[in-house]
């Protein structure tokens, strides 16, 4: 049976005006999202995440390359507005003021996916009620305009749009970054918990690695618009044998003095240009393992069981240097140690 | 999956009447109906309420000026001619001896029905079209040869100064109150359709656009639920200003005798047949219907910014604000 969501070799190449350059966005990436699945999408800012995202959802045309939901092919004529796929795939934006109309109600922005599924008022004025105990809006609210209430409560707006038309799948761009740490961890908690209950198919685009790491069952490491890693999450968090991932992974900070990532491994420089990418490994400039071969050719994929994916030639070395340390693994043993208990978020008591 | 949905609907199938009944604890400003909520905004800012009050009177004087004015408007009184304000006569009387006063409070009757209809004319036209325009602009190619030919079509219309094309379409269409009107229209639709094409510009980028893009909206709901209500804001603040601009146009062509005829109570006119008196001494003929219509465009122009305040929430709720802090 076909995956849920089937993305084979994506290319986007942007064109710049008055250039025959292009801004490489995305060179050819694939992956799959399974029913129910949390699939990570890291990176840096610049490596191409979010425009996977946008070309999923038909926002922007991809250059090359497929997108294949329930194993038909997206397009500019089969795309989240038609007919066959509205209300399918959702999306959840980074900045929840600006995806919500000024001057549409809270209700009526959290009906609209369903008007346009031609859901009749009734059923809809319904569902909204019960999406908003849901996410965790007093019904208080509805009657007020996206701007009267607080960037968590927005989100969650956001969030209750996205999933009122009971979604397969959702992508979610960054969808904490824009909120306060408290307003973050109820709207994880709240995505997790809508998850449980609805078996949707996240794709959850971030940098907040310490999120990824809690919610994803496999993460794909992006760089400059190419795959360098892709697994399990805990996997690749515990043992990533890319230079980048490792790197990546180093630069997170954990809540405890004990967890002080040691950089073992330092990548120098910043991430080059997108724009006339070299052949070869993304990396080589700022790698210091990079060899000829790897300017010459992007590496393959080197499988390492269990799906995990690396594309780099040199993979044991870095398995050899020991950079990497399952921080977040220890952080858990740690937290669980110090709360007595698993940490298991309470329920959103809104209501 | 359902079954948790229906049992999760059961406890608030309840809460429509606390829907229709506001926030529980009260926001900061009472919310009693929208007249409530126009007065307070009108409490904050009291000038938006001179504004109403002078719309209103232009319009009280339209309608019941046969009733409010002391002579006929229209009968000339040669005995009476070029009289100064005084008890009978209180702006006085022009040079046929007319009354100033009842041909004042006439006016509004011709100003205002070529003002209005002209200004919704145009924007009836201009708006849409703009908004058109603007979100298909560069969006594929025989959309973009539509909005470029619509664009130079727009450019051609201004490249006449507004005043000698609209006395260029009355000279072609005749004298009468339609052309006046067409001319008044066809003027207006250019700042109409411009001023919503800018708007849609920077509007089909935003995120609750491709929000709505992905919920499944064709374009046309993408146009009408969100597109347009975020873009008319300003194409409305427009429309009053437009009117006062239109009754100071429609003036301005029955001053140069391209507009109403003679002995139609008009302010233009007015003005343009006392400005012979003025060199002499005889200011009144002239100057009243002056004050009038400079009246007149102010109030419009103050309605006109009072509705963009009450267009848009974030407005609305800074007015809010300032009146609950005063």
């Amino acid at each position: 049976m076909a995956p849920l969501l089937d993305v084979q070799n994506l290319v986007k190449h942007f064109p710049i005006s008055g250039s025959r350059k292009t801004v490489q966005a995305i060179n050819g990436i694939s992956f799959t999202i399974e029913k129910g699945q949390t699939v990570s999408l890291v990176g840096e800012s610049g490596s191409g995440k979010t425009t996977v995202g946008r070309c999923i959802l038909g926002l922007i045309d991809p250059t090359g390359g497929g997108i294949y939901f329930n194993g038909r092919k997206m397009g500019r004529d089969h795309n989240v507005r038609h007919r066959d796929v509205r209300g399918r795939i959702q999306l959840v934006f980074q900045e929840p003021a600006e995806s919500l109309s000024p001057r549409v109600r809270v209700a009526d922005l959290l009906a609209e996916p369903l008007i346009y599924q031609g859901v009749t008022r009734p059923d809809r004025e319904r569902r909204v009620l019960e999406i908003a105990a849901r996410v965790g809006l007093p019904t208080g609210l509805l009657e007020k305009y996206p701007a009267e209430l607080s960037a968590g409560l927005q989100q969650r707006i956001g969030i209750g749009r996205a999933v009122i038309t009971r979604p397969e799948i959702v992508v979610l761009d960054e969808p904490t970054s824009a909120l306060d740490p408290t307003a973050r961890a109820e709207i994880v908690d709240l995505l997790i918990g809508l998850q449980r209950q609805m078996e949707t198919a996240y794709l959850f685009i971030s940098h907040d690695l310490s999120t990824v790491r809690f919610i994803s069952d496999r993460v794909v490491v992006l760089y400059l618009g190419s795959i360098v890693e892709e697994g399990p999450a805990a996997t690749v968090f515990a043992t990533p044998r890319h230079p980048y991932s490792t790197g990546l992974l180093a630069s997170v900070m954990l809540p405890h003095p004990s967890l002080k990532p040691e950089k073992r491994l330092t990548l120098v420089g910043e991430i080059p240009s997108p724009i006339d990418l070299p052949p070869g490994c993304p990396l080589a400039g700022r790698c210091p393992f990079a060899e000829d071969k790897c300017r010459a050719a992007f590496p393959p994929p080197v499988a390492l069981g269990h799906g995990h994916l690396v594309h780099c030639i040199n993979h044991e070395k870095v398995a050899a240097m020991g950079a990497a340390v399952d921080f977040f693994g220890r952080f858990q043993v740690l937290a669980d140690r110090i709360l007595g208990v698993a940490p298991t978020l309470e329920k959103d008591t809104v209501q | 999956m359902d079954q948790s949905a229906a049992l999760d609907a059961a406890p608030v199938a309840s809460a429509p009447a606390s829907l229709a009944g506001g926030p529980p604890g009260g926001a900061a400003r009472a919310r009693s109906g929208p007249v409530g909520f126009f007065l307070a905004v009108l409490r904050a800012r009291p000038m938006f309420a001179v504004g109403y009050i002078i719309v209103l009177l232009m319009i009280f004087a339209a309608l019941l000026a046969p009733w409010l004015a002391p002579y006929n408007p229209v009968t000339a009184a040669p005995d009476d001619y070029l009289q100064p304000p005084n008890a009978l006569h209180w702006l006085g009387t022009d040079a046929t001896g007319m009354d100033i006063l009842s041909r004042i409070l006439y006016a509004p009757r011709v100003d205002l029905t070529i003002a209005i209809l002209g200004t919704l004319i145009s924007s009836a036209i201009g708006a849409p079209l703009g908004a058109i325009v603007g979100y298909y602009e560069g969006r594929s190619a025989w959309r973009r040869a539509l909005s470029v030919l619509v664009m130079r079509a727009a450019d051609v219309l201004q490249a006449f100064p507004v005043f000698v094309f609209a006395i260029a379409l009355v000279a072609v269409f005749g004298q009468s109150l339609a052309s006046i009107i067409a001319a008044i229209a066809f003027v207006n639709i250019p700042i109409y359709l411009r001023l919503m094409r800018s708007q849609v510009l920077s509007i089909r980028g935003m995120r609750y656009v491709e929000a709505a893009f992905v919920a499944g909206a064709s374009d046309v709901a993408i146009l009408r639920r969100h597109i347009i209500p975020n873009a008319i804001a300003p194409a409305l603040a427009q429309l009053s200003v437009s009117v006062g601009w239109s009754v100071l146009l429609t003036s301005g062509l029955s001053f140069v005798g391209a507009g109403v005829v003679a002995p139609t109570p008009e302010w233009g006119s007015m003005i343009a047949t006392g400005f012979q008196n003025v060199t002499t001494g005889q200011w009144w003929p002239s100057v009243f219907p002056g004050i009038a219509l400079g009246i007149a465009v102010f109030g419009f122009a103050l309605v006109g910014s009072s509705i963009e305040v009450l267009a848009d929430p974030a407005q609305r709720r800074l007015v809010g604000v300032k009146h609950a802090a005063g």
